[in-house]
């Protein structure tokens, strides 16, 4: 074990993989010899080399389509796209064909070697391009896992199974935890599995549903209920597609109140996606209706950040009228 | 049939055979770099005359200048936690100004992030910079976006966006629509030789030219894309060979001389607006400051080679051509910089003062009007937050006013 922050858990991560592999690559903006403007693969082309570890022309479209051409000889390839807001212009790349590379051939031909890292999320005075969190676009295509860590603990364990994984993968890094989750990481390879939510804490009143950085978010808006004599059960959903139903579901049987908390603006955000799943399943034993608390349906604002974001007092606020419904 | 018969070149090309086996080498097009004035501020010898008036020469030196303290003094406001960002264009001052000075004022500037100068030349207010970079109330952007993405209807400059190159088809639809009207205005569209790999880059190139719109795509390479050097960003020679290829018109010239920026854009302009064509412009400069005040280059290049292009100053070359013609004076100088600085340090204090925008602009102009459910959030968020004051102070005091007022 060693103390390490998320972007030394997800270098660990890479780093072992590219050693354990030779047929395998890690390119993008800056990430060669500076090591990422994150420094997230930091020391990499120091290591492994200059063919393996490099920086790309400024060209998202271009990363995504060099990396699914790559993926489908069949190298483990480990592209990054500089911030989750510069995605877009790769959008068709990674919709219409790593997401559909196997199916349309007939699975003649697969990109399941490709893991997509990107940092996404807010609160760090980033405004409308440096903060958002685009999963709902992406969760829209069959084909695709979306997989998202809360801390450097998660992060190795998650990326390691995303890389073995052989369906392709966007790793959303949340980079507001970067550097503020440390934690104690084995320095060996771990993983932690694909499509699997995981209870962080038990309760018995009502069910904390998020996942990424946004998690952090609801322990806060928990720890202030449980002192009102409220008992949440917290869930990390980890995969957001495709996600744990079972997790979710056993959950809510249990407490019957869920909150489903996301980042991003609330209006077809994932977050309704589990919130119609949920009320089919668990109908019966709803005790109040599952709410969702997530950002306002605006571009993502610098000088209003605060009022805007899902804190945790909307989160806890939203708990209050859940069990008081 | 007329237009429509394609009997001839239906590929369209401009060929002739040939019986040799051979490639066209990667190198056929060298494109030089055109200047005028020396490292030390004298006209090269045969160099071509300049058509700078005076006024226009002490405009742009003024606006370089200016900028300069400008990104001093905010990039230490960023450093001491007073704004959160900020970006320099320590280097590549002349060439911004200087093609800036070059257009007309109708003409529309779409700009990538690095060209506060041109926006100073055009006389934004120093009230106006400062107001962005401080997110205020006064700012024209609502306190949105990050520092530096300044825009400005009136001085026809178009708002600041940060995904890269995704105004360059935007300044070809633009300079399309003002062909169309008629009117003789043009646009300059602003962009780094990083943003040039972008494929937004092609579409807008590669349509300007089949469409024929008169816009001026000025391509500032200076050798960085945050760490990725020019060398690992393309092959070819520069950008301006690009433009063969796309079919334009194009021109290199040194980005660190003001009159040859000045000259370089002007051709270009009114060959843009005389006969409706786009034309592509290469400087060549150096990014002296870091790429933003997020990022510490001495992981990238070393400091040997920043003092090799500290010497060449553009602001320093502009100045001692201008002391050379009897255009400035030294001591008048020196006395107007220490004003400018006092100046910039004043529109500082009082612009950190002013109040952030009012809550309502979180949810106004995401469309024309206010929506239904938008409204609906706004007001859920109002009443969160006259229940949690504190913990949303920028905001809090002048609602729970509002509130008590209206009671
Ligand atoms: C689509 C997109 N991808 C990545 C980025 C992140 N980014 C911001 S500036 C920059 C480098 C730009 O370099 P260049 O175009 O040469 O302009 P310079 O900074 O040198 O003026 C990068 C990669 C972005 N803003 N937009
Ligand atoms: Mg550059």
């Amino acid at each position: 074990m060693a103390k390490m922050n998320m972007l030394q858990a997800i270098n660990s991560a890479l780093s072992i993989a590219m050693e354990e592999n030779k047929r395998s690559c890690v390119f993008g903006e800056d990430v060669g010899h500076f090591g990422g403007v994150f420094r997230a693969t930091s020391g990499l082309q120091e290591k492994f080399g200059k063919e393996r570890v490099f920086n790309t022309p400024l060209v998202e479209q271009g990363i995504m389509g060099f990396a699914n051409g790559l993926a489908a000889l069949g190298y483990t390839t480990i592209a990054e796209i500089q911030f989750a807001d510069y995605i877009f212009p790769a959008f068709d790349q990674i919709v219409n064909e790593t997401a559909k590379f196997r199916y349309r051939s007939g699975n003649e031909f697969n990109v399941g070697n490709l893991v997509i890292r990107t940092p996404y999320g807010g609160g760090i005075a980033g405004g409308l391009y440096h903060s958002q969190s685009p999963e709902a676009y992406f969760a829209h295509t069959p084909g695709l896992q979306l997989v998202f860590p809360r801390n450097a603990y998660q992060a190795k364990g998650l990326l390691t199974s995303c890389i073995e994984s052989n369906d392709p993968v966007i790793f959303f890094e949340p980079k507001r935890l970067y550097r503020a989750s440390v934690g104690e990481v084995p320095e060996e390879k771990y993983s932690i599995p694909l499509g699997k939510a995981e209870v962080v804490k038990q309760g018995s009143d009502i069910s904390l549903l998020a996942w990424g950085a946004q998690v952090e978010i609801i322990e806060k808006a928990a720890a202030m209920a449980e002192q009102e004599g409220i008992s949440c059960e917290i869930i990390d959903l980890r995969t957001v597609l495709p996600w744990d139903v079972e997790t979710v579901v056993n959950s809510v049987l249990k407490t019957g109140r869920l909150i489903v908390s996301q980042e991003a603006p609330v209006t077809a955000g994932f977050a309704s996606e589990i919130s119609a799943t949920i009320q089919q399943e668990c109908f019966l034993h709803l005790e109040s209706p599952i709410d969702r608390v997530c950002g306002l349906d605006t571009p993502y604002p610098l000088a209003h950040e605060k009022e805007y974001m899902a804190d945790h007092l909307k989160v806890y606020e939203a708990i209050k009228r859940s069990v008081n419904y | 049939m007329g237009k429509l018969n394609n009997i001839d070149n239906p590929n369209n090309i401009n060929s002739s055979d040939t019986l040799s086996l051979e490639f066209v080498s990667e190198h056929a097009l060298s494109i030089p770099s055109f200047k005028m004035l020396d490292a030390s501020g004298k006209m090269y010898k045969g160099a071509m005359k300049s058509t700078m008036d005076k006024k226009t020469a002490l405009r742009i030196y003024a606006t370089m200048r200016f900028v300069r303290v400008l990104d001093e003094r905010m990039l230490a406001a960023q450093r001491q936690g007073r704004i959160s960002f900020y970006m320099q264009c320590l280097g590549e001052e002349a060439a911004v100004t200087a093609s800036a000075a070059a257009l007309e004022d109708k003409d529309m500037i779409f700009a990538q992030y690095r060209e506060q100068a041109a926006l100073a030349y055009r006389g934004f207010s120093l009230e106006n910079f400062m107001n962005q970079n401080f997110s205020n109330e006064k700012d024209l952007g609502k306190g949105r976006q990050m520092p530096i993405h300044y825009g400005s209807k009136e001085l026809n400059y178009m708002t600041i966006s940060s995904p890269l190159g995704t105004q360059i088809p935007q300044a070809t639809g633009y300079a399309y629509g003002q062909k169309l009207d008629g009117e003789g205005a043009c646009s300059i569209c602003y962009f780094g030789e990083g943003a040039a790999s972008e494929g937004d880059f092609h579409a807008g190139l590669n349509m300007a030219a089949v469409h024929k719109a008169p816009v001026l795509f000025f391509a500032r390479n200076n050798g960085y894309a945050i760490s990725t050097p020019a060398s690992e960003q393309f092959k070819g020679d520069g950008i301006a060979c690009r433009g063969v290829g796309y079919g334009m018109k194009a021109i290199r010239v040194d980005g660190v001389d003001a009159l040859a920026v000045y000259e370089a854009v002007k051709m270009a302009r009114d060959y843009a607006v005389t006969n409706n064509e786009p034309v592509l412009i290469e400087s060549i400069a150096y990014r002296l400051a870091a790429h933003s005040s997020s990022d510490d280059p001495s992981g990238y290049r070393s400091k040997d080679e920043e003092e090799n292009f500290r010497e060449n100053c553009p602001i320093a070359r502009f100045k001692s051509y201008l002391l050379k013609q009897g255009w400035l004076d030294e001591a008048q100088d020196e006395k107007a910089k220490d004003e400018i600085r006092q100046q910039v340090l004043d529109a500082l204090k009082t612009s950190e003062k002013i109040e952030v925008p009012a809550l309502e602009e979180l949810v106004t102009d995401v469309y024309e009007q206010v929506p239904p459910h938008l409204q609906r959030q706004y007001e859920q968020l109002k009443q969160h937050i006259i229940k949690y004051p504190e913990a949303y102070p920028a905001t809090a005091a002048r609602i729970v006013s509002n509130t008590q007022e209206a009671k």
